[in-house]
């Protein structure tokens, strides 16, 4: 399989006016459990959520299995970071898996009886059958984020994008997770997870973006996990890069020329 | 008791009518409350009350229509003002609330005063929008009002997928493409027309109550969404019964305050009384765990007196249960009768006090439990062994079976602890 799922051209994103991500280049093959990697603060969730368009970018343009976003959102998924919700709201696990049924179409139905039976099948896929019916304070994180996964995986889409699926998760959600994701990987499915730890993400992944707010690598495993490009990714942040960062954010300066425009 | 028997049809439509205001006054206060919005409710709430005098000034006339529509314009252009000082000036979320709000309620009062020494003829009754009067409602009101609540009502029956999803995850609300902006626009224009119409009944100052509280007192009794809507949805129903009949009762009076106390003491009930999430219950909790260590603290002082000797089946007396550990004399015996009443500790001939076959095999799981802490502390932790005692001392009193046997699985089925003292297996009974 050599279709591309992601490409990314000239992407550069500021947060609270600073720039985060600079000209980031890169396109990942459909297929492949594919890693984003690199030190705190490198942009890896800006990354996700340029792509999802939860933020703006103020360069460049993304296209998803050839296609801009809204034309392909529907085989699209995304897993936001655990902490990104109230695990306090009163809601039960069922109730969050079947968000991911919902649609434009069926906001103001009931779902039919083949989103539920969906909904079902993935919470079980994540081993939570038992759990469906209890509130969702009332679980560890570990099951929070078997949760997050099963609404998405509930969504039947064919690349999916996970923000740090792994933090914070005891050892049996740990396997149930990489367990659901190599057969995922089997059925053709391309799923780009953020990860913050080195240790593991080379057994995890088959595929990596190396990223420290510019990208250093991306390809294979084998090739990306260089002591060299670790090196780049993890000995700091360039200085004057990051100088000139601060410059951009001080004197609120836009990073892009007026005139300036992408072209897809 | 007049008022209870509606047979005036004035009484019967006021009653009915702050029925309606509470109940979608308390259900589009689910959002906010669930949303974390409550202060925004506030500010919107006080912010109306410059819109409802400017409605009056330009009109000339209490309509309810054009007062309502005066209110809903200034309540979004408070919404508006908080979102552009957040997102404009280096100024925090609660800075920009309670300055909209202060700004907006300053200007209202003075608007409301000029309007009052101004003579105008039928400016009379305008003052109830600061703490309400649910009597003083015309028919014209009354029609008008409830009319928005069922429209409130509706919406919220329509759109409650996708408002609970918005609040839940706004994020992935608009990654699966639905129309977030919308939405949110949406329930930010039912709170606004919840509290326009909610202030006949409370008056600006107090709507918020309204607004949050049979929200916030709903959730202390269920973790079901559905279940709490229902039930704010009583208690603003029931607020607004009362509202009417204080109202009725007490013509002097304003609504708002006899509204937020009867709010008050849901709430109060609520927090003390539901199960579970309530204080009472959470305090009964905590009692069970301290009756749960300190008799399991005596088992395994029995189990420590006997080990001496290896011998479990001599009687021993208070005293000497003392002496082994530091017990308060009142609860060693509390403890004692509690444990004598689930027959784990017997009185032997002597008249001292012994455990009982399953006594003894029940010191022995916590003697056990406590053992396997201290050893998986040592080995896993690498905790010094004169370090592993007292953590042990917690926690195992709350070990399960499921966390025993993994311990067991993992530390390979131990034979000592950490102090060389013999971890007990039920077999090993002597």
């Amino acid at each position: 399989m050599s279709l591309t799922a992601v490409e990314i051209h000239n992407l550069t994103v500021t947060y609270d006016r600073r720039p985060v991500l600079w000209d980031i280049d890169f396109s990942l093959p459909a297929g492949h459990l594919i890693g984003v990697v690199g030190p705190n603060g490198s942009g890896k969730t800006t990354l996700l959520k340029s792509i999802m368009q939860l933020i703006p970018s103020s360069s460049g343009y993304i296209r998803l299995f050839d296609q801009p976003l809204e034309e392909v959102r529907h085989r699209i998924s995304y897993v936001p970071q655990r902490e990104s919700v109230d695990w306090d709201f009163p809601v039960s696990v069922r109730q969050v898996v079947r968000m991911g049924r919902y649609r434009r179409g069926n906001l103001l139905r009931r779902l039919s009886a083949q989103d539920k039976a969906l909904a079902d099948h993935a919470i079980e896929q994540v081993g939570m059958t038992a759990f469906a019916d209890r509130q969702i304070s009332q679980l560890s994180g570990g099951q929070q984020q078997r949760v997050f996964i099963a609404r998405s995986l509930a969504q039947e889409a064919d690349l999916y994008f996970m923000d740090e699926p792994f933090a914070g998760v005891d050892a049996a959600s740990e396997d149930a997770i990489l367990k659901l994701l190599s057969s995922m990987k089997e059925a053709g499915k391309t799923v780009v997870i953020v990860h913050h730890d080195l240790q593991t993400a080379r057994s995890f992944f088959d595929w990596m973006v190396l990223l420290n707010t510019r990208l250093i690598k991306a390809g294979v495993t084998k090739e990306v996990f260089t002591s060299q490009n670790l090196q780049e990714a993890y000995g700091g942040q360039l200085t004057i890069l990051s100088q000139v960062s601060d410059l951009v954010q001080e004197k609120d300066f836009p990073i892009r020329e007026k005139q300036y425009r992408d072209k897809p | 008791m007049e008022f209870f028997s509606f047979t005036d049809p004035n009484v019967r439509m006021v009653t009915l009518g702050s029925m309606l205001l509470g109940a979608s006054a308390a259900l589009v206060g689910c959002f906010t409350f669930l949303r974390q919005r409550a202060l925004v409710g506030d500010a919107i709430a006080h912010a109306v009350l410059p819109g409802v005098c400017i409605a009056f000034l330009v009109s000339g006339d209490k309509n309810p229509w054009v007062l309502l529509i005066g209110a809903v314009i200034a309540g979004w252009v408070s919404l508006i003002a908080m979102d552009f000082i957040t997102n404009r000036s280096k100024l925090k979320t609660d800075t920009a609330i309670g300055a909209v709000l202060s700004v907006f309620f300053g200007f209202g009062i003075l608007l409301l005063t000029a309007i009052q020494h101004s003579g105008a003829a039928n400016q009379a009754g305008l003052d109830k929008f600061l703490f309400g009067k649910a009597a003083s409602m015309n028919q014209q009101d009354i029609i008008t009002f409830s009319s928005v609540a069922c429209f409130l009502l509706l919406l919220i029956f329509a759109f409650f997928k996708a408002f609970k999803l918005v609040s839940f995850d706004p994020d992935f609300a608009r990654v699966i493409g639905l129309p977030v902006r919308v939405l949110e626009f949406l329930l930010s224009t039912i709170t606004v027309l919840a509290v326009a119409t909610g202030i006949q009944a409370v008056g600006v100052v107090l709507m918020a109550a309204l607004l949050i509280t049979p929200a916030a007192a709903a959730r202390f009794w269920t973790e079901r969404i559905q279940v709490m809507m229902l039930l704010a949805t009583f208690f603003g129903i029931a607020s607004g019964f009362f509202g009417s009949y204080v109202s009725y009762v007490a013509p002097s009076m304003p609504t708002g305050p006899w509204i937020v106390m009867l709010l008050s003491a849901i709430a109060l009930i609520s927090i003390l009384l539901a199960p579970r999430r309530g204080l009472l219950a959470r305090t009964r909790l905590q009692r069970n765990n301290a009756r749960k260590m300190r008799t399991e603290n005596i088992l395994k002082t029995f189990y420590a007196l006997g080990e001496s000797t290896t011998n479990w089946q001599q009687g021993f007396t208070t005293l000497a249960l003392q002496e082994k550990r530091a017990f308060q004399p009142a609860k060693l015996k509390r403890g004692i009768s509690h444990l004598r009443r689930k027959g784990l500790i017997e009185r032997n001939k002597e008249g001292l006090f012994q455990l009982t076959p399953s006594g003894f095999t029940e010191s022995q799981r916590v003697v056990r439990l406590h053992r396997l802490w201290e050893l998986y502390l040592s080995e896993r932790m690498n905790m010094a062994a004169d370090h592993v005692h007292n953590t042990a001392e917690a926690i195992e009193h709350i070990l399960t079976p499921e966390v025993e046997q993994a311990l067991l699985e993992e530390l390979g089925h131990p034979i000592q602890d950490p102090h060389q003292s013999i971890i007990p297996y039920q077999s090993k009974r002597k």
